[in-house]
């Protein structure tokens, strides 16, 4: 069946079959690969892509029932040169080892950020239980998430200046 | 890569569009709300049907509202939705116990109330919650709506009191003066499945329980709503005497399995002292004002 589905800000229409999964439509289909695949059972996370603006995992939700909603990917989050104060954290605190559980983790902190632009640790924690890093031990991705909160503010310039840990 | 066998797909506008598509299609359709449930299962193609009827663009099942005495809930409210909602707190701090633990925060963004009770896995953490709260189901079909205890609702493992061509559209939480509630989890890992879970509901009457439920999850089909265990309670002033004989009835009336969360022997063990905790706690919070537990660590 047609379908129409807005993928970061543009409206993509494909011909696909129901049993199509989100993860196939945006990778094979848009070749969107910053949204990786992993277990295919909803366990890992690392399919979570943004849909309405919150985390969801992309292997467990059809193309078609993403058809008239908002998906938001990875690609997204930089601003052209510009990246999103999440993914300059994650540079900045060393928040990626494989880089495999990234996207997602990236994801659900944006999200996170939205809603509660200074999460406590607790709260981060909880954010990104549904998703599995197997390198980082974590820690470094709460603290990305908390140098994006500290640095929201890039656009009023009062960014953090690089590489400073605290 | 997991794929689920070929259906059709049908987007439902209204509850009775919904309503024709499962007549029309009968033992072949199914509806998909979250499918966090169904799409796993189809994609292991433990489920295969032919015609899904989508029901996530019906807003009017989306809804928390309080109708006399009673707390009536949309099918389609997501997980997220009833963890975030202050009203289901400040009577039923059960739920809120078993939202923060239900699965994950992507996942409590698709999954529904009414998928979780429709799906009827014995593990379902809202089922024994619902179970406790001795809810009522609204079931609607051609012939109209009719309204279900939870103790009818769910009929077996995998199997509800939903008939072909209906659907749940409501779940009714009775609110009674004086009640407390707690559920209490052992998971593996964060997000996961219980190895066995425990909720309590009751009111305190004059010093004494009454109103008693108390529902356990993962430990076999049937203890849902433990009979023998709200028996004991009713009319009896709580003691740590009674939670330790109501812990041990628990633990006899179910039917737990050996598998990979746990031995039965362990599960059983649990059985007992999560309805022994999950009592202390429903008891403290029923002699408090409405709406202080949020305040609880
Ligand atoms: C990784 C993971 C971890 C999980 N962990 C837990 C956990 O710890 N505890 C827990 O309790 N659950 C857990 N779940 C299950 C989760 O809560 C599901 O979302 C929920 O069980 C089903 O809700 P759904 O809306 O996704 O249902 P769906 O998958 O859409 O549907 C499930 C079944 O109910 C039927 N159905 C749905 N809505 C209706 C309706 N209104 N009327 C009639 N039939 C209907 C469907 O036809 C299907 O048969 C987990 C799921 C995943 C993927
Ligand atoms: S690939 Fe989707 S959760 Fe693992
Ligand atoms: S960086 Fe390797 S899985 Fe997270």
């Amino acid at each position: 069946m047609r379908i129409t589905v807005n993928v970061n800000g543009d409206d993509h229409t494909r011909e696909v079959e129901p049993r199509h999964l989100l993860v196939r439509f945006l990778r094979d289909d848009l070749e969107l690969t910053g949204t990786h695949w992993g277990c295919d059972t909803s366990n890992c996370g690392t399919c979570v892509v943004l849909m309405d603006g919150e985390p969801v995992k992309s292997c467990t939700v059809l193309a078609v029932m993403a058809a008239g909603h908002e998906i938001r990917t990875v690609e997204d989050l930089a601003d052209g040169d510009q990246l999103d104060p999440v993914q300059q954290g994650f540079i900045e605190q060393h928040g990626l080892q494989c880089g495999f559980c990234t996207p997602g983790m990236m994801l659900t902190g944006r999200a996170l950020l939205d809603r509660n632009p200074d999460p406590s640790e607790q709260e981060i924690r909880e954010a990104i239980s549904g998703q599995l890093c197997r390198c980082t031990g974590y820690l470094n991705i709460v603290k990305s998430i908390q140098w994006a909160a500290r640095n929201r503010a890039e656009a009023d310039g009062v960014t953090e200046t690089a590489g400073s840990q605290t | 890569m997991q794929v689920p066998a070929s259906f059709d797909y049908q987007r439902a506008e209204s509850v009775d569009e919904a309503l024709e598509l499962l007549r029309r299609y009968g033992e072949e359709a199914r509806v998909v709300a979250g499918g966090h449930s169904l799409l796993p299962m189809m994609k292991l193609r433990l489920a295969a049907p032919e015609v899904l009827v989508d029901i996530n663009d019906l807003h009017e099942l989306d809804h928390i509202v309080l109708v006399g005495d009673e707390l009536r809930v949309g099918a389609l409210t997501r997980h997220r939705t009833l963890l975030e909602s202050e009203l289901v707190g400040r009577y039923f701090p059960i739920v809120h116990d078993a939202e923060k633990v239900i699965a994950d925060p992507p996942v409590r963004n698709r999954g529904t109330i009414g998928g979780s009770l429709c799906q009827a896995d014995p593990s379902e953490d809202l089922s024994a919650v619902c179970g406790a709260l001795h809810a009522h189901a609204v079931i609607r079909g051609a012939g109209g709506e009719r309204i279900v205890s939870m103790a009818d609702f769910h009929q077996g493992p995998y199997e509800t009191a939903v008939g072909v061509g209906e659907m749940l559209t409501e779940v009714r939480l009775p609110v009674l003066p004086g009640a407390g509630s707690a559920y209490e989890k052992v998971e593996r890992k964060a997000g996961d499945w219980a190895v066995a879970a425990a909720g309590v509901a009751l009111t305190l009457r004059e010093g004494r329980i009454a109103d008693a439920g108390v529902g356990l999850a993962a430990v076999g089909a049937g203890a849902l709503n433990l009979h023998a265990v709200q028996t004991l309670l009713n009319g009896s002033e709580p003691s740590e005497a009674l939670y330790e004989e109501a812990g041990r009835v628990a633990s006899d009336s179910c039917s737990p399995v050996t598998d990979g969360r746990g031995s039965a022997e362990y599960k059983r063990h649990l059985a007992g002292e999560l309805t022994r905790r999950a009592l202390r706690r429903a008891v403290a919070r029923a002699g408090r004002p409405i709406g202080s537990t949020a305040r609880e660590a």
